[in-house]
């Protein structure tokens, strides 16, 4: 005899591969509405990642030198796949629609040559300091959404934060209480982890190269897997996890703050223009956005979707059409509280001179200092906490003013 | 000594589990004095014991099964009589968790509509628990933690369970693992299966502490006499229902031999396949064994579930067995044919083959071989002897690294690696069964494959990924990849290794690939 739980397994076991899911009575329960203007402010914070390349999602396509850097993969303001314009210099990538249409409503917003303090090319380091708030990398276990949630009045606004996902990113991670909640469809081994791992096989192991290829193969041919969106490819997740993450929060006793990842940025290679893995992946993230207005409903009114990476990429295309690691990138703002229709950005240009290192889009602007401008509009936070508590040693980088509508 | 970190690979690797994460030092420790480390093990003779709360012998366990069986029984008829056209009754204890888990959120009903899955399984998870989801046990999934929370474990469930953590457990704290390596080695060539029936699911981690651990550095021939007389074995290749067709309990029941045991003795466990027994022998051991039993739950025989000797259905009579006599002098008789089939050349040869297979090479170097046979002819099969003549030959230093690591030892390696100790075997149960290597549960009495190609399957390394992605995603978060790359290989893992996980696009992705690299695969 097979015990119950195992003989399920045996009968499922693609069953295991499952996300989990975790819910808590909630520690604090969140007073429904603001007093004073009976706004009941949401935060959502996305992070990519593995760097985005923020040159290849809003070009600057009026910046001479843009179309030579990025050279194959570059996008254009007209053709087959034109880049939707935003204004005289930017245009979006055409795989984002539903961005482009919330910025036409002014319901998002761009802030280009963005960067956290960070100016190495580590991914684990740039990770650590966008989601701890420290200005260096470090292993602090919290991070500045946990402790902007600490920094609340307990009881009166939001009090629990939302980790989607099966951990909970260090974004979120800290003394205030979080509840997690996981897709149960989320399948765990993306396509890109599986790639570098046949590549090192490749060069190391070419008996479990080549095992490990088949069995791959059969898999896709198992799920007929391609580049359309469906349930298990990563488009079709991250969709899925805005969805159940959105439902969540419109709830009238749902979490206000949630954090959220998704991963496979790190274009090294055929990172693709309008069309290709690129597109694919500003796909999905184009649609989670989506997910998220249509999910919170009447609440989209008082929600901000931060998105963010770790770093960017070089601003000049590699041999192998993608790009390695950089510095400057940007960050997206979307939903009803956006004061958007708008790109921010100190343009720095892209002459080799006024690259960062001769290689990068210099960051202008600090990270930062536009999410503490969201947390102040949306939660009003003093600057003194958001420069000594939620991000440490900060008060150099000032709220950016009039991002919440 | 100088440090060698590739000597230290092979010394924490292919002799054991895995270097340790966090503060062990065992890759250092291997480094300086390699082959002191691995031998340092075989000093502690009990070392291979397992005591733990909540482990009881195999009487104790066959009497817990029959009073489940018992209740079962009951609670059927009770409800055939109360209400014989009804569904069964609802179990009491369901009710009441899922009562709990009602109360615990609104939000689950939001979350049911969300995922269209039973989402009662919901867990309670406040900071403290989510870090809890940090830990391996935690990463069971709502899979494999969906009928554990409907349905309460029944004592057989519980016991497999709690026999497989006592045997985790003891994987993930060893310093190298050499010894939990030949418990594992030797508990597979003596396989019984937990598929079987309820009494081998129960009897199958008492069956490898009872007969297995306590040998495992001792004489070949003790654990063979262990394992034959022991209930599991008897019950797992029938030899309780073997009658000698001209014994009493025979004549009376018009029944007569079952050479299931027999023939695996000779085949499996000491001679080999060609190892020169014929037919006939297979018969004449079968015809000895007659008798070999366990008493059952009346305890006509002894304490229900204890070997018992049953004159009543031993074949009468003297027997001849690879040319030799055994005179019939009941239960001894058996036990003077297993002492000489342990110390048969095609014993000593089936042995050393199969143990340097499974440490060495799938093509097992003749010539250590060789010496490994003597060494088992000369000191009359001692164990210890034997593992100190493998760490002692160069060959098992020098062999390339090919073997692949079994799912177990890739899930131990993994486990240790991370220094976690679970407490819940959940994840690795659920995992092993994914991987085709479920615990104690081989597909037939010549146990698990033992050789890369068998794991090395294109399935079989999807799955895998899938595994150390999940760990990946539940762990990365809060380890240092190149850290653990440290810990895990030094300066011996490759250029290719180090720049994979030094340009992963996140930990996670870092781990995932540390975990599949040929350094951890590989052993």
């Amino acid at each position: 005899m097979i015990d119950c739980v195992e003989n399920r397994l045996l009968t499922s076991r693609r069953g295991l591969l499952l996300g989990g899911a975790a819910f808590a009575a909630w520690a604090y329960l969140p007073k429904f509405a603001r007093a004073a203007d009976g706004r009941d402010p949401r935060l959502v914070v996305v992070i990519l990642r593995g760097a985005l390349d923020g040159l290849a999602t809003v070009a600057p396509i009026g910046d001479p030198d843009y179309a030579g850097l990025h050279g194959s993969i570059a996008l254009t303001a007209d053709g087959a796949h034109a880049a939707t314009r935003l204004d005289g210099f930017f245009a979006l990538h055409p795989a984002m629609p539903e961005f482009a249409r919330m910025y036409r409503d002014q319901h998002a917003a761009v802030i280009h040559a963005v960067s956290t303090p960070y100016r190495d090319r580590s991914h684990f380091d740039g990770q650590d300091v966008l989601e701890s708030g420290y200005a260096g990398p470090g292993r602090v276990q919290s991070g500045w959404l946990n402790r902007a949630l600490e920094a609340l009045p307990r009881g009166e606004r939001v009090s629990s934060g939302l980790a989607v996902g099966p951990t909970t990113p260090l974004v979120l991670r800290g003394a205030a209480p979080t509840v997690g909640w996981a897709p149960v469809a989320l399948p765990q081994a993306d396509d890109d982890t599986a790639m570098r791992l046949v590549d090192l096989y490749r060069h190391r192991d070419p008996a479990l190269g080549s095992a490990l290829t088949q069995g791959l193969q059969l898999e896709k041919a198992a799920s007929g897997d391609d580049m359309k969106p469906k349930p298990g490819n990563q488009a079709a997740q991250m969709r899925q996890v805005a969805r159940g993450a959105a439902k969540l929060m419109a709830a009238d006793d749902g979490p206000r703050i949630a954090a959220l990842a998704f991963d496979g940025w790190d274009t090294h290679a055929n990172e693709g223009g309008p069309v290709g893995r690129l597109a694919f992946l500003l796909g999905g993230l184009d649609s989670a956005l989506a997910e998220f207005e249509s999910g919170l409903g009447d609440r989209w009114r008082d929600t901000i979707v931060v998105v963010a990476t770790e770093f960017g990429r070089t601003a000049r295309i590699n041999g192998t059409d993608g790009t390695d690691h950089g510095t400057g990138t940007i960050a997206l703002l979307a939903g009803g509280a956006v004061k958007g229709g708008r790109v921010i950005s100190d343009w720095p240009g892209l002459k080799p001179a006024n690259l960062y290192e001769g290689r990068d889009l210099k960051p202008t602007t600090d990270l930062r200092s536009v999410i503490k401008g969201v947390l102040q509009g949306q939660f009003g936070l003093s600057d003194q906490v958001l420069a000594q508590t939620v991000f440490p040693d900060s008060a150099s980088a000032r709220p950016m003013k009039g991002l919440v509508a | 000594m100088a440090r060698d970190s590739q000597a230290a690979l092979v010394a924490l690797n292919r002799f054991g589990f895995g270097p340790r994460g966090g503060a062990s030092g065992d890759l250092v420790n291997a480094a300086s004095d390699p082959r002191g480390f691995v031998k340092a093990e075989l000093a502690r003779p009990l070392g291979a014991l397992l005591e733990a709360p909540g482990l009881q012998s195999t009487p104790q366990l066959a009497q817990a099964v029959f009073a489940y069986q018992d209740e079962v029984k009951q609670a059927r008829e009770a409800a055939k009589a109360a209400a014989p056209t009804e569904a069964p009754v609802p179990q009491p204890a369901n009710q009441k968790s899922e009562n709990q888990l009602r109360r615990n959120l609104s939000l689950n009903t939001v979350a049911s509509e969300i995922s269209g899955q039973q989402m009662a399984e919901a867990k309670a998870a406040d900071n403290k628990s989510a870090d809890g989801a940090m830990k391996p046990e935690a990463m069971q999934p709502n899979a494999a933690a969906a009928p554990a929370a409907k349905q309460p474990l029944n004592v057989i469930q519980k016991t497999f369970r709690t026999e497989a953590l006592a045997r985790l457990q003891r994987a993930m704290l060893v310093d190298c693992g050499f010894t939990e390596r030949l418990v594992v080695f030797w508990s597979n060539h003596f396989c019984i299966s937990a598929s079987k029936g309820e009494l081998a699911r129960m009897w199958a981690g008492a069956f490898e502490r009872e007969a297995i651990r306590p040998h495992v550095l001792g004489r070949f021939a003790d654990m063979l006499k262990a394992v034959e007389q022991h209930p599991a074995m008897l019950f797992f290749l029938d030899n309780q229902q073997s009658l000698g067709p001209d014994s009493r309990a025979g004549q009376n029941r018009k029944r007569g031999l079952n050479e299931n045991l027999a023939r695996e003795i000779m085949e499996l466990h000491t001679l080999g396949v060609g190892g020169g027994y014929t037919q006939g022998d297979v018969t004449s051991l079968a015809r000895i064994i007659t008798g070999w039993t366990f008493a059952g739950r009346k305890g006509q025989l002894g304490a229900p579930g204890s070997f018992a000797f049953n004159a009543n259905a031993h074949q009468p009579g003297p027997q001849l067995l690879l040319g030799r006599t055994y005179e019939a002098n009941g239960l001894a008789q058996g036990e003077a044919a297993l002492a000489d089939i342990a110390r048969h050349p095609s014993t000593a040869n089936f042995i050393a083959t199969k143990f340097v297979r499974h440490f060495v090479a799938d093509d097992p170097p003749p010539a250590l071989v060789a010496r490994l046979r003597d060494v088992f002819v000369r000191t009359d099969g001692d164990l210890k002897a034997l593992a100190t003549a493998l760490i002692d030959s160069d060959e098992a230093w020098k062999a390339p690294l090919t073997k692949m690591r079994s799912p177990y030892d890739f899930l131990v390696a993994s486990g240790r690696l991370l220094a976690r100790v679970p407490e819940d075997p959940g994840f690795y149960l659920g995992s092993l069964n994914l991987l085709g290597q479920p615990l104690w549960t081989p597909a037939g009495p010549n146990g698990f494959p033992d050789t890369a190609a068998a794991w090395a399957a294109p399935e079989g390394m999807k799955l895998r990924l899938d595994i150390a992605s999940q760990m990946g995603a539940r762990l990365g978060p809060n380890i240092d990849p190149l850290d653990l790359l440290e810990f895990a290989a030094a300066d011996a893992a490759s250029v290719e290794t180090r720049r994979t996980i030094e340009r992963a696009e996140s930990r996670q992705q870092a781990l995932a690939l540390l975990l599949m690299s040929p350094e951890i695969q590989r052993r």
